[in-house]
């Protein structure tokens, strides 16, 4: 080992492979840092959602790049634009198909609440149909906007306690 | 041939059938009778070189009668000129004439003015909704129906419901007040 490098802080003679942690950290930490977003990209809020995942912005650089056109492989999906009436049923359908565990995105004012749209054809907000886990604002949003929305589902994602959760459900059916 | 030449044309040709027409800043607008759309249509596609039909509306004068208007935007490349056509379309009746024959275009075009205000086009050979859904039961653009919707349900197709809109509608007013007073997003700060 060179002299001036610093020493690392994971000692491996001590340690071997074996990291502690808790479960639910674990878990967390491997779904917040691996979302597959499913785009559902309806209107305007589409175009910066594919500059969000192009060079200039670089979604990867958080471990959120693979998007997916297809609901069965991803467990984020972004509803980016005007949901109408006429969609917002196709739009549930597709939510349905993702499997758990998933989380929605309501991107820009349209989706969050039917943006200017107080009309006869759109939807006030896709939350009337689906849970909405975080909603960005803008009309469209940046790209910078959008990942941070991301990053806070991110920090979201980190405080869910599943296996706790699924471990009071067992017990309370014990008793 | 120009726009005044071709209006000259059709009201020699079709002296009984024009009811109107109107010169407004070199846009002509020829209102003609129901019965005879289709044959003056014909006639200026195939004699005025009326090669493209650029839009097909309706509009709804409510308490008027007749209560609605067909409206056909024509222009000809080959003259560079523009001409409108207006028909008027009573309620009871709420049938127009289908000119898909003349420019397949209109198939749309009707299919819109279906969707929106109800007024069928005669001929038409798929009349059905194009915007909104197989089962909706209103026509959203006719003055009587409310701006902010209606409540309806299509099981497994779609729903729709009357929005809030908050004490509005809120329009921009030209002044040279400040913005909030121009553009008011709410009641409260109008008054």
């Amino acid at each position: 080992m060179p002299k001036n490098t610093a020493p690392v802080a994971y000692d491996s003679k001590i340690e071997g492979n074996v990291t502690f942690t808790k479960l639910d950290a674990a878990i967390n930490w491997m779904r917040s840092n691996s979302l597959w977003p499913m785009p559902m990209g309806l209107a305007c809020c589409g175009i910066e959602l594919m500059a969000t995942g192009a060079s200039r912005f670089d979604i990867s650089r958080f471990g959120m790049e693979v998007m997916r056109f297809s609901p069965r492989q991803s467990d984020v999906m972004i509803v980016a634009g005007t949901v109408t009436y006429k969609m917002a049923l196709a739009v549930k359908r597709i939510y349905d198909q993702m499997v758990e565990p998933k989380w929605v995105i309501a991107m820009g004012a349209c989706a969050s609440s039917g943006g200017m749209y107080r009309s006869y054809a759109v939807l006030q907000g896709i939350d009337q149909l689906l849970p909405v886990d975080v909603y960005i604002s803008g009309c469209p949003p940046r790209p910078e906007a959008l990942l941070e929305g991301l990053m806070k589902l991110q920090n979201k994602i980190e405080t869910e306690q599943s296996f706790v959760e699924q471990k009071k459900a067992l017990l309370s059916k014990i008793k | 041939m120009n726009s005044t030449e071709a209006a000259d044309t059709l009201g020699a040709r079709f002296e009984n059938s024009i009811i109107s027409t109107v010169n407004f800043r070199n846009e002509i607008s020829i209102k003609i009778k129901l019965e005879q759309s289709f044959e003056i249509l014909s006639y200026c596609k195939e004699k005025l070189n009326f090669d493209y039909l650029v839009d097909i509306t309706a509009v709804d004068n409510l308490g008027n009668d007749p209560r609605y208007e067909v409206v056909y935007e024509i222009y000809s490349y080959q003259n560079g000129c523009h001409l409108r056509l207006k028909t008027g379309v009573i309620e009871s009746d709420r049938e127009a004439i289908s000119v898909v024959d003349l420019w397949p275009t209109a198939n749309w075009h009707e299919r819109e003015a279906y969707d929106m205000l109800g007024v069928t086009f005669k001929g038409h050979p798929d009349m059905r909704r194009i915007l909104m859904w197989e089962g909706y039961p209103y026509y959203p653009l006719r003055k009587d129906f409310p701006l902010a919707g209606k409540a309806s349900e299509m099981p497994d197709v779609a729903f729709s419901e009357s929005v809030p809109l908050n004490g509005g509608p809120f329009v921009t007013s030209p002044c040279s007040a400040s913005t909030d007073k121009r553009e008011p997003r709410s009641r409260e700060i109008i008054s």
